[in-house]
């Protein structure tokens, strides 16, 4: 018995001089975050092309691919003179519940425009269920820089029916 | 007599004032030790390394409600932390802190006062505490609270024992009662050698004395929620916690005195004030050890505690003392 005694001191010291050597596994968090995995699933983020059209075209794969049923997609019609996307439709209103996902990641394999992305920022705390909601509006990234936003004036005759926009094909801001 | 009193006022006065600093930064030094032994970083929001903790602790504490349960004993509630601390203060009027030197042209010992029966006192007034624990306890009208005050009154007399005999060990080795000259014993080799049983065998029962870990088990958290302290609040709460952390000093301070030689070491005779130094540099590293152990060791059972105290440690120190007496009847 007294063996494991000294036994059981000899390894808390280890560990000791192990911190003053080496300094502590921990992090003083808010100043230093712990570094994130490269495949970190955080919250999620709608994408851009780099005209400044959404890549998300409301088909809803990422709400039939998620097994805890928290995206809600609702599709609306893109028109010549208010484009939102390339393609026939949009995503009118796109919500995640974020107390609902799970952070698998399956709604990005699913996506057939790379639209929706799980970025590497931790999930935000908030004081109501509603606040875990996120909207559209959140979820969507700004357009790059000098780049107008949508909705945009169709000139391409051909972004009414391809769904994914390639470089090449121009856009007018409204 | 009039400098006699100055001088004790003074002496007592400086003491408290170690004393209450000590308490308040071996709670950052305890948190701080422990983080390293578990890998992590410890307090450090409070000041640059956490340094201004005990100052913020203190603040709290004083502006948290004083809260006295209605069954409670009042008298008795508001006196508990009072009879366990001061028992824990006044041990510090007999211990050597350092040799005779000479301050300001005023030859004075660094001791309150140098008693001549300074053990009795020190065994005598280690004993008191305990009523506070256990009244405190009682006084709550709690159930964890009277649990951990009569916890706290078994281990007490269990340990008190063996305790008092490793004391008595030391007192027969040296032949004096007085601390001052105990340590002067000591000159030719330390006490620890001389008497290495009695020695760890007054380390156990300090830690138990104390109510250390692993032998904290009056405030067991798991069980007894805080155990005597579970009603207490506030100012209160913290005499009772700067009585436990006065009493981890207290207790290194006796183990330094009786078993590591006080304040001698190399050149003390030439220069007396280095005998503070080495005073202070055994008793931090006994508390360092008292750290380590916690940060070690789980609690052990009630049963466990009980068997230990009274069928290996009561034994072994009595052993002890007869052993003692008859190596110092031979050679006297």
């Amino acid at each position: 018995m007294v063996m494991e005694l000294f036994r059981g001191l000899w390894t808390t010291l280890q560990e000791f001089v192990q911190t003053n050597l080496r300094g502590p596994v921990t992090y003083p968090y808010p100043e230093v975050k712990r570094p994130l995995r490269v495949r970190f699933k955080g919250v999620h983020e709608l994408r851009r092309y780099s005209n400044g059209l959404e890549r998300c075209i409301g088909c809803a794969l990422c709400a039939a691919a998620c097994p805890a049923d928290a995206i809600y997609v609702e599709a609306g019609e893109n028109t010549d003179e208010e484009r939102y996307s390339p393609g026939e439709r949009y995503a009118k209103v796109y919500e995640i519940n974020l107390l609902r996902c799970i952070f698998c990641g399956y709604c990005e394999d699913a996506c057939p425009t790379n639209a929706i992305v799980l970025t590497d920022k931790i999930p935000p705390a908030g004081y109501t269920r509603e606040s875990f909601i996120v909207t559209k509006a959140q979820l969507l990234v700004p357009p790059p820089p000098g780049v107008p936003g949508t909705p945009q004036r169709t000139t391409d005759p051909s972004l009414r029916t391809r769904s994914i926009w390639e470089e090449g094909l121009v856009n007018e801001p409204i | 007599m009039v400098p006699f009193l100055v001088e004790a006022i003074i002496k007592s006065a400086i003491l408290v004032l170690l004393l209450l600093t000590g308490f308040a930064y071996l709670t950052l030094a305890e948190r701080k030790l422990v983080a390293d032994f578990q890998a992590r970083i410890g307090p450090n929001r409070a000041g640059p390394y956490g340094l201004l903790q005990p100052l913020a602790d203190a603040v709290k504490l004083f502006f948290k409600e004083d809260f006295i349960p209605e069954y409670a004993d009042r008298a008795l509630f508001v006196l508990a932390p009072l009879i366990t601390l001061i028992p824990a203060i006044l041990i510090f009027a007999v211990i050597p802190f350092g040799p005779e030197l000479t301050l300001f042209g005023y030859r004075t010992r660094l001791q309150l006062t140098d008693v001549n029966v300074g053990v009795l006192y020190i065994v005598a007034i280690t004993s008191i505490s305990v009523y506070g624990i256990t009244l405190a306890g009682w006084a709550s009208n709690n159930k964890y609270a009277l649990l951990g005050g009569i916890r706290a009154s078994a281990q007490m007399i269990s340990y008190e024992l063996a305790m008092g005999l490793a004391i008595v060990s030391v007192v027969l080795t040296t032949g004096t009662l007085q601390v001052s000259g105990i340590v002067e014993a000591q000159r030719n080799g330390w006490l620890l050698f001389l008497q290495p049983l009695a020695a760890i065998i007054f380390f156990i029962t300090g830690l138990a004395e104390i109510k250390r870990a692993p032998f904290d088990l009056v405030e067991a958290e798991q069980e007894l929620t805080a155990g005597y302290l579970t009603e207490y609040s506030s100012m209160k709460f913290a005499l009772f916690f700067m009585a436990e952390y006065v009493k981890m000093i207290g207790f290194s301070a006796l183990m330094t005195t009786f078993f590591l030689g006080g304040y001698l070491g190399p050149f003390v005779d030439h220069y007396p004030a280095l005998g503070v130094v080495y005073f202070t540099l055994k008793v931090a590293l006994l508390i360092f050890l008292m750290i380590w152990i916690r940060a070690t060791l789980p609690r052990i059972r009630y049963d466990q505690l009980m068997a230990l105290g009274w069928k290996v440690l009561l034994p072994l120190s009595l052993a002890n003392v007869m052993g003692t007496a008859v190596v110092v009847a031979l050679t006297a």
